[in-house]
């Protein structure tokens, strides 16, 4: 099958069109606003079926981001049979800068000159056919948004395929023409050191001091000749135009894009920014910009948790006289499967895994997907519209104080940071735009500090126990106190084992755009997807083996026991579960933990809704006169092990230890290395049980 | 002088472009180089970062950075 790669600037429309080529054919899922993975989708163009790639949106093909990177590789090792290059017309320059530089790496382009609708209706005409002629390339005027632009662009694509064009060759100035072909010749007397990139790309690279490729040369002593002759270029160049070869690079791939420009563009663009400029008068102005980011925070909790939780909106009944809201609807259906087990199945051990351990565990996560969706939504949005970027704006001089920037946001919200529920598992992979390593690490370590959605069950649960009358205030606290760890931590790690200098910040500020129903429904859905097959897949497991642990072995009940209905307690404290957690007492009982709790919290290392429902297990039946219909929250407020002080300790244990296990292999993937998952796992634990003890030894001495 | 040194609203044109590796390289990826002309639309609430106008589009960049930006200004008047 042929393959189709589709490259572009951030914010050209490059994921849209791709949307619309593959359709609903895209066989890898994707963290949407962060292009993230390779994904790819099947389309037909004619007849002819075809692979198409979306490469991640880049400025630029240097070494020094990630995504760049990747970009750059694949389209070199996997050879793509067309690229197609997305152009924002409205800033063709700077787009154009990036098509000069897949000129350079050699590969037949097709160029889809996007967005083209606001663009002529802002006065901005372009020769189209000139633009062919300059540059050696086919190019369509697409509309992606308006699905304009489309079947041309699939006629041009099967064109090329059958008679490939090749573009015409960069020229740069005539300084740097003269230095190139020595050091080209020099390069190909060497081939292991091109591997498959074109030798002059490789040349103009080291030039530009490429940082992938000058690792490469100073790691082999066979490459000398080529260091000796690069030295060679840049005295040359730096002689006769008294300038560093990386900006006479730059500044001929801009000359061409000038000059391009100039030949193609009959009627310049009257600004596309007039709105936008007047939005961000307002949202980055220096006092009201943080007021509304405020209000956009406050907005977004009335949203979610009115829409998911508060109100009825979904009738139960034909009759449309009962209603429901999402989340109540989840726990009537779940709650409903667990009577269906527990009625149906005879075999006891069979009863309680299905009951207890499948459809209980699951079913308090499940219950979670109405308020993740409601939050992705809004995000989506957000994220969408353009609006993060400025509250990156506002926001990066604070941020950098403590070790991050302003990009570190986007991760930081994705996690939960506007303390309405979230995921750190898309937040740790929202860190790839940050293009410096140790931001990004930085960010990935402390993102999981967030009070992400799966937490928030059981502080609904702790806080209704005991702190009915202050639930919001609690809440601001823990919300705060998450801050406080995140921050507190990323200062720490900054001036520790991240020492060093702090990155370029150099972001766009795009223009603000209405989001698509259809966009922000599939992002939405492709991110709650991934909750849901978490929920079905790592946490099933999870809750199943945590349930044998405790319900393995089994345990002789004494007549005693039968008598004083304590058959199920002493079972849990005899299973392989209540040995570790009895085991763990000598320790835990500093932060007020007995064995119950630890058993709960090692089970959190799996995903923190787990606690919930093993505590639930683990209480289930422990006062004498337990009516069975008493929530784990009832049983808790009652118990005389639990106190404000004990509750409160738990809390902030939950919200601050070890991220969970589908966290920690997005930290692996992320980073590449086990190293900084598990250092991720250990030092939070240590962090979140120093403050438990102080906590709860000074609460001691307090009350 | 600098781009750091600029205040909200004005225009200048860029005489060179400092600093080294990623981010010298950055800054002239997102097209400033010498001769580009650019405007200082406005300053984040903590005087840092700064917003600017460059070609057609906006970009936010630390006062860091604004100082390895040489710029002159009043060429148009």
């Amino acid at each position: 099958m042929k393959k189709i790669a589709i490259a572009g600037n951030p914010n050209s429309g490059k994921t849209c069109l791709f949307n619309l080529l593959t359709g609903s054919m895209q066989r890898v899922g994707n963290y949407p606003g962060v292009t993230v993975e390779l994904v790819s989708g099947e389309a037909k163009f004619g007849d002819e079926k075809v692979e198409i790639i979306d490469l991640p949106g880049t400025y630029s093909l240097n070494a020094y981001s990630q995504e760049e990177v990747v970009a750059r590789n694949f389209i070199v090792d996997e050879k793509p049979d067309i690229i197609i290059n997305v152009i924002d017309v409205s800033n063709l320059e700077r787009n154009l800068y990036l098509t000069a530089q897949l000129i350079e790496l050699e590969v037949p382009i097709i160029l889809a000159l996007n967005m083209v609708d606001v663009a002529e209706k802002k006065g901005l005409q372009i020769d189209i056919e000139q633009l062919s002629q300059v540059m050696g390339v086919k190019a369509v005027f697409t509309a992606a948004n308006k699905r304009r632009g489309i079947d041309e662009l699939k006629a041009v694509s099967l064109a090329v395929l059958e008679q490939p064009t090749k573009p015409h060759r960069l020229s740069y100035s005539h300084e740097l023409q003269n230095v190139l072909p020595p050091l080209k010749k020099v390069i190909e007397n060497h081939a292991e050191f091109c591997g498959h990139f074109p030798s002059r790309w490789v040349a103009v690279k080291l030039l530009e001091d490429d940082g992938v490729l000058l690792k490469k040369l100073n790691d082999n002593n066979n490459f000398a000749p080529i260091n000796a002759a690069l030295k060679i270029a840049k005295q040359q160049l730096r002689h006769h135009s008294n300038e560093e070869s990386t900006t006479a690079v730059v500044e001929a791939r801009y000359a061409f894009a000038g000059g391009v420009v100039r030949q193609t563009v009959k009627e310049p663009l009257i600004s596309n920014r007039m709105l936008t400029d007047i939005i961000d008068r307002v949202v980055c102005q220096r006092f009201f910009g943080p007021l509304f980011l405020g209000l956009i925070v406050y907005l977004l909790f009335l949203f979610v948790f009115k829409c998911a939780d508060d109100l009825t909106w979904i009738p139960v009944s034909f009759s449309f006289n009962e209603w429901v809201s999402p989340t109540g609807l989840c726990q009537l259906s779940f709650d409903a499967l667990g009577n269906l087990a527990n009625q149906y199945i005879t075999l006891p051990w069979l009863r309680s895994l299905v009951a207890d351990g499948i459809i209980g565990g699951v079913g308090g996560v499940m219950s979670f997907v109405p308020l993740i969706f409601f939050m992705f939504l809004f995000l989506s949005v957000l994220e969408d519209s353009g609006y993060i970027a400025r509250v990156a704006f506002i926001l990066d001089r604070v941020l950098r104080i403590f070790g991050l920037q302003g990009k570190s946001i986007l991760a930081m919200i994705v996690s939960g940071g506007f303390g309405a529920g979230g995921c750190a598992v898309p937040g740790v992979m929202a860190t790839r735009t940050l293009r410096d390593e140790k931001d990004r690490l930085i960010t990935i370590l402390v993102a999981p500090f967030m009070n992400c959605g799966a937490k928030m069950p059981v502080y609904a649960m702790l806080i209704a126990a005991f702190f009915v009358n202050s639930r919001g205030l609690i809440m601001l606290v823990l919300w705060l106190l998450s801050w406080c760890f995140a921050l507190g931590a990323a200062w720490v790690l900054r001036k520790t084992i991240f020492k060093g200098e702090q990155t370029p910040f150099v972001m766009e500020l795009p223009v603000y755009h209405l989001p698509t129903l259809r966009g922000i429904l599939t992002d939405t859905w492709n991110r709650t997807w991934m909750y849901i097959k978490k929920a079905a897949t790592i946490i099933l497991a999870i809750n199943i083996i945590i349930w044998a642990l405790m319900y393995y072995p089994r345990y002789e009940p004494t007549a005693e026991d039968v008598a004083t209905k304590q058959v199920q307690a002493k079972q849990l404290q005899y299973s392989f579960a209540g040995r570790l957690g009895t085991a763990l007492t000598p320790l835990s009982q500093f932060a007020g933990f007995d064995w119950r709790e630890n058993i709960a919290l090692v089970g959190g290392f799996a995903a923190k809704e787990v606690v919930l429902g093993t505590l639930g297990t683990a209480y289930a039946m422990e006062n004498v006169d337990a009516d069975n219909s008493q929530s784990l929250s009832e049983r808790l407020a009652v118990d005389p092990d639990w106190d404000r002080l004990k509750a409160f300790v738990f809390l902030v244990f939950i919200m601050a230890y070890a991220p969970c296990f589908v966290t920690i292999a997005a930290i692996k993937k992320e980073t590449g290395k086990w190293r900084w998952a598990i250092f991720s796992t250990v030092y939070s634990t240590t962090l979140a049980f120093v403050v438990a003890v102080l906590i709860y030894q000074v609460g001691l001495l307090l009350f | 002088m600098t781009l750091a040194e600029m205040k909200e609203g004005e225009i200048a044109q860029i005489v060179r472009v400092g600093g080294s590796g990623a981010i010298k390289q950055r800054m002239m990826d997102m097209g400033i180089i010498a001769g580009s002309e650019l405007k200082v639309e406005r300053y984040a609430p903590l005087m840092d970062p700064i917003q600017i106008r460059i070609k057609s589009y906006s970009l936010a960049l630390r006062v860091a950075e604004g100082k390895l930006i040489e710029v002159i200004t009043g060429i148009n008047g």
